[in-house]
């Protein structure tokens, strides 16, 4: 088991999120980065969908009450455990009664904390992740708190320190300037509802991430994109990545705790391969929008899978040299 | 809102397509709408069809290598789809108008020119049924409301909502199913629950369901 100590800002436990309950109304939640919660995983021989905690502010400090194995992966870190530093995407190793300390996130916006098998909480609908506005999934369907104390699955997982290279530098995008992220979109539904100076305003513009942005949507600032004439849809499912244009033409990313349905117009649809960008970019920096094909779209998300294939590989590889000796 | 004349199919990024249906927000298309749901529901490749107004989204378990297939497959359902009848249950819905969580009631009355009891006697007569589950666990998007009671939605949305409120946004309403952001105005409240994960079907209405809504109190 382990305690949580302190915690800044809605920190929650997630999976990979509930995929299968949009026609009852119930989103996707989930990792943010999913990607780097499958690192964190793959790093301690989990299953990669197992539970951990997503750490959006620091400090977060919380005790061991047994010997496990954990893995901090996501935003680039400064944490120490019983006075030791841990480096970013690493697998480490905490005796019963060691806390760990999370003191400053230098780069990213979400830390992900696995644990050697997995956060316990129940299965509810399919996921462990928290569901926010229906408060169920996760730890009591709420944020965590000081004074939680969360169960752990047994782990068989082997306990040598461990690192893997972060997903931002292996699938690091080329042009992208220190304080703007990119992503790529694939335009939806209403893009030609948009004239083609609107359009081009769309792609050129570095949008400021502002404040108002969570884990239900990112609202964007910049010049305000318009329909040619104001759209009103009848309402309709979406899902995470689909940048709505509401009235005012300011872009909103939905995200992870969106709604399963909305109405506003629809430029464009964040890929897959990319969201997890999103989830990294912080509040205040830049995001621009880069078009591609559904072709290019499934390519992006074949070259992330490739990425995910080498580290399972290269934990497998180390292990196995290490039980040899 | 834009009626299409024929149906529109677009692209969710690689994890989902939207069809849209042309023609009315009726009874009859959504029945299609169904009809078209239960089908491709058991397609490959496909996780889930659902249901929305007129429309239906197509979540992939795996993002098909070419769409063109897809997207016939969808048009020539969407021609032989006979409207599926769904016989869904009748709820009764004991609704307090008015008071602190429907406190638009009177609003709505001077916004369409009419008096409290008139709205709420014009809301509670017809027979609406559940067109679609969305937005929020246990969600009901409504069909059947009287077009005298429209009010459009509000320019800037309300941070929280009492969960069971009721409310009408555009030509719609409908009741909320736990607390949360709202563009629309709540005109009374229910004590029902509509979602509970421990349920073997997690939320209470389906497709095809009917409500009508019954004049429990009206606070002035």
């Amino acid at each position: 088991m382990i305690e949580i100590l302190s915690v800044t800002g809605p920190a929650s436990v997630q999976d990979l999120g509930r995929f299968d309950q949009s026609r009852f109304g119930v989103g996707t939640s989930g990792a943010m980065d999913d990607v780097a919660l499958r690192a964190g995983n793959i790093l301690l021989g989990n299953d990669e969908n197992a539970a951990g905690i997503e750490i959006p502010m620091l400090p977060f400090k919380l005790r061991f009450d047994r010997n496990m194995a954990f893995a901090l992966t996501g935003a680039d870190v400064e944490a120490e455990i019983a006075g030791r530093a841990i480096p970013p995407w690493w697998r480490s190793h905490a005796r019963a009664g060691d806390i760990l300390t999370v003191k400053a996130m230098p780069r990213g916006a979400r830390l992900y904390l696995a644990f050697g098998g997995g956060i316990d909480v129940p299965m509810v609908l399919g996921s462990r992740s928290t569901q926010f506005r229906g408060e169920f999934g996760g730890w009591h369907g709420r944020p965590l708190q000081p004074g939680d104390i969360l169960p752990c699955a047994a782990s068989t997982t082997t306990i040598g320190e461990l690192g893997v290279e972060p997903a931002e530098i292996t699938l690091a995008r080329p042009n992208a300037a220190a304080d703007e992220t990119i992503v790529r979109v694939v335009i939806a539904g209403e893009y030609d509802g948009f004239d083609a100076a609107t359009q081009a305003l769309f792609w050129s513009s570095s949008w400021k991430i502002t404040p108002q942005s969570n884990r239900y949507g990112y609202r964007l600032q910049g010049p305000a994109v318009k329909p040619k004439a104001p759209i009103e849809k009848r309402s309709h499912g979406i899902v995470p990545g689909v940048i709505q244009i509401p009235p005012n033409g300011q872009p909103i990313i939905q995200m992870r705790d969106a709604q399963t349905s909305g109405g506003y117009p629809k430029i464009a649809t964040v890929i897959r391969a990319d969201l997890w960008r999103v989830g990294q970019a912080r509040l205040g920096s830049k995001l621009r929008f880069e078009q591609t094909a559904y072709g290019e779209a499934l390519a992006a998300e074949a070259e992330m899978s490739a990425y995910l294939e080498r580290l399972r590989t290269n934990v497998r590889l180390i292990e196995e040299i290490r039980t040899c000796r | 809102m834009t009626t299409l004349d024929r149906p529109r199919i677009s692209l969710l990024g690689t994890s989902a397509l939207l069809f849209e249906a042309p023609g009315a927000f009726d009874l009859p298309h959504q029945r299609r709408i169904w009809a078209l749901a239960a089908t491709a529901s058991k397609w490959p490749g496909i996780r889930e069809a659902i249901p929305g107004i007129t429309n239906l989204m197509l979540t992939f378990e795996t993002p098909p290598r070419e769409l063109d297939t897809l997207f016939a497959a969808l048009n020539d359902g969407w021609d032989a789809a006979e409207g599926l009848a769904i016989g869904g249950r009748e709820i009764r819905l004991p609704v307090t108008y008015g008071g602190e969580v429907g406190s638009q009631l009177q609003s709505v009355a001077d916004h369409c020119g009419l008096s409290v009891d008139d709205v709420v006697s014009i809301h509670a007569t017809p027979l609406y049924t559940v067109f679609a589950l969305g937005s929020h666990p246990g969600y009901c998007y409504l069909g059947g409301m009287d077009p005298r009671i429209t009010m459009p939605r509000r320019q800037t949305p309300l941070q929280r909502s009492a969960g069971g409120s009721v409310s009408i946004g555009g030509s719609q309403t409908g009741v909320s199913a736990s607390p949360g952001p709202s563009g629309w105005h709540a005109i009374g409240h229910t004590s029902w629950t509509f979602f509970d994960p421990s349920w073997p079907t997690p939320a209470a209405l389906a497709p095809g369901d009917t409500i009508r809504f019954e004049i429990e109190r009206v606070i002035r």
